[in-house]
């Protein structure tokens, strides 16, 4: 649906985005996810032609956004990460100034805008100028001016961004909403809500696409190998002793635990982990000595993200992108 | 584009501006007619406009200094480039809302000579067709403020700006008799010119090289042209300084002549400063 090839943007002599290649199809939320700088933010303006490339081409539907710009921006909904709100309309007048400026005429301008308050909850608001909305309304309003025009895709930079908790809540599930009818692209730098919200994750770092694939399969695409920590009874002898039966360890530690037990981080390079604590499980059964506690560490979003983005820049094979290409 | 003009038509309403702009203009027009028209008796209207003219400097640049520069401090023009209309709509929206504000004002001064009609003989041919022209003179130098609101986010600069340069275009037949007017003179001035264009360039364009190009070859180019005909240049300055100002074109109108060659100059100066703002707002896309 949105064909993004080798997008390039440099200002003089720094590179912010650097040969961005995906594809984005229908009926998806997409993350973005990336630390400040990383040219999450370029690369949706980019896509959305309010910036020029240095390099590369951006379709939408197969409208080039810079050819036939109207063609493609009617299939965007867009909302920049400071929304570009008229500070001294109403979010009534707002959005009717939108609507008409996307194309829509008549009783589909009214309609629209009240619909597009009605799903992101700012009816009660809609007389109110929007310099006097608080933050959290002020973004809903720009998450309605993206809805209108029914565009098959709607681009959200940062949109939980200065929010707080409860707001944040709300527009998450607005969001999970939103993406049963249309599809979504958003931008984040926090890792948990990209995790909870979205099913395909784009990690970017120093302006290059260095992950695109599923939480879960970003999950298994770890390198580093998984822990299992124990706490038992036993003496480091022993334990060492009940270990030895266990296959496939690679590394075993000992430290103190609470209450004069013996904590062992287990390090396996297993793929399923659970084929380790079970052996364990089995081995320590068959001693006299006890399995107090056993915790499985998998690796999650965060330590894929910092060991992805402390590579400098490798990009990571995966299924997803391979099909792309 | 409708909706664009609809949208600054309601921001117009809604806020002082247009208001103080039209109370203003009604203001010093009434002024110039209760000091030509009813004190002294005199039945042409031109005058009055020719007298009033020069609040343009002032009212101009407060009306226009917001239209593009408050978008890009709101960061709303984010909005207008990823809308699917084109940014020549965008300012040509504009453009004729600022149109609209003005002709409201100029609507009620229209009534103005057949109310003087009531008591002398006034030739409603020479009124309206200053007035006409009175209308291009405003709406040729609004052109011009709307493109000074889109080099700037500051709104105080875009009004500096523009009332200094409307005013330098008031007088700049009185300055040019001051200027040299022989060829030396002005050709030195014209290569002076030529090096502030290069460094325009290179401040809009953020290139050294480009600036360099630009100022070296109209510097160059000036001095090669008098190299082989210096007499060209007699003269050559001051002529170009009273040929660019809009006011001397209104002049011309009020002393009688309706020549349709001013208006055909005021439209071009309207195409050609809308032109530069369109491009101005282009540009911000490639920052």
């Amino acid at each position: 649906m949105i064909t993004v090839e080798h997008l390039t943007k440099r200002y003089g002599d720094f590179t912010a985005v650097n040969d961005l290649s995906f594809e984005i199809e229908d009926g998806h939320v997409y993350g973005f996810l990336g630390s400040n700088g990383a040219g999450k933010s370029t690369t949706m303006n980019m896509m959305t032609g309010c910036l020029s490339v240095t390099d590369g081409h951006v379709s939408i539907d197969g409208h080039d956004i810079f050819k036939e710009p109207k063609e493609a921006k009617k299939l965007i909904g867009y909302l920049p990460e400071i929304p570009p709100l008229y500070m001294n309309d109403t979010p009534l007048e707002y959005l009717k100034f939108v609507a008409e400026a996307k194309g829509l005429k008549g009783t589909e301008v009214i309609r629209q805008a009240e619909d597009a308050m009605e799903r992101t909850g700012i009816t009660a608001m809609k007389d109110r100028r929007i310099a006097a909305l608080s933050k959290g309304y002020k973004q809903r309003v720009g998450i309605a001016q993206a809805l209108l025009g029914n565009p098959k895709v709607i681009i959200l930079d940062e949109p939980t961004v200065g929010l707080d908790p409860i707001q944040i809540i709300d527009i998450r599930n607005l969001i999970k909403d939103l993406g049963q009818t249309h599809t979504v692209i958003l931008s984040s730098h926090i890792l948990s809500e990209v995790q909870a919200i979205c099913d395909r994750i784009l990690i970017i770092s120093h302006g290059r696409l260095i992950a695109f694939d599923t939480p879960d399969n970003l999950e298994k695409l770890l390198t580093a190998p998984n822990e299992v920590s124990i706490t038992t009874d036993a003496s480091p002898e022993e334990a060492k002793e009940i270990l030895s039966k266990v296959e496939a360890l690679e590394e075993v530690s000992f430290e103190d635990a609470d209450s004069g037990y013996l904590r062992a981080n287990i390090r396996t390079k297993l793929d399923n982990i659970y084929e380790l604590s079970a052996a364990i499980f089995t081995a320590f059964a068959g001693s006299s000595n006890k399995l107090l506690e056993m915790n499985l560490k998998k690796a999650d979003l965060e330590e894929i993200f910092i060991g992805l983005t402390e590579n400098d820049g490798k990009t990571v094979e995966n299924d997803e992108q391979k099909e792309d290409m | 584009m409708t909706a664009v003009l609809k949208h600054e038509l309601k921001i117009y309403f809604r806020s002082l501006t247009a208001y103080i702009f039209g109370a203003f203009l009604l203001c010093f027009v009434g002024l110039g007619a209760m000091v030509y028209n009813i004190r002294a008796g005199i039945s042409n209207f031109e005058y009055t406009l020719n007298f009033s003219g020069i609040i343009f400097a002032l009212i101009v640049p407060v009306l226009t200094m917001r239209v593009l520069a408050e978008e890009r401090k709101q960061r709303t023009d984010q909005l207008l480039y990823a809308l699917p209309i084109t940014t020549t709509q965008v300012v040509l929206g504009k453009y004729i809302a600022l149109l609209i504000m003005f002709i409201i004002p100029l609507g009620i001064i229209c009534i103005y000579p057949v109310l003087f009609d009531q008591y002398g003989k006034v030739s409603y041919l020479t009124a309206y067709g200053a007035l006409l022209a009175y209308f291009f003179l405003g709406a040729a130098l609004i052109a011009v403020g709307v493109f000074i609101s889109s080099i700037t986010d500051s709104q105080g600069f875009a009004a500096g700006l523009g009332i200094a340069v409307i005013l330098l275009n008031y007088y700049s037949v009185a300055l040019s008799q001051y200027v040299s007017s022989s060829a030396v003179g002005s050709m030195a001035a014209l290569v002076a010119c030529g090096i502030v264009l290069g460094l325009l360039v290179k401040f809009m364009t953020g290139s050294e090289n480009i600036g360099v190009l630009v100022g070296g070859i109209l510097a160059a180019g000036v001095m090669i042209i008098y190299f082989f005909n210096a007499d060209l240049f007699k003269g050559l300055f001051p002529k170009i300084m009273t040929k660019l100002s809009l006011f001397r074109q209104f002049n011309i109108i009020v002393n009688g002549v309706f020549d349709l060659a001013a208006i055909v100059y005021f439209v071009s100066v309207i195409i050609f400063f809308l032109f530069l703002a369109v491009q101005s707002l282009e540009k911000r896309r490639y920052n």
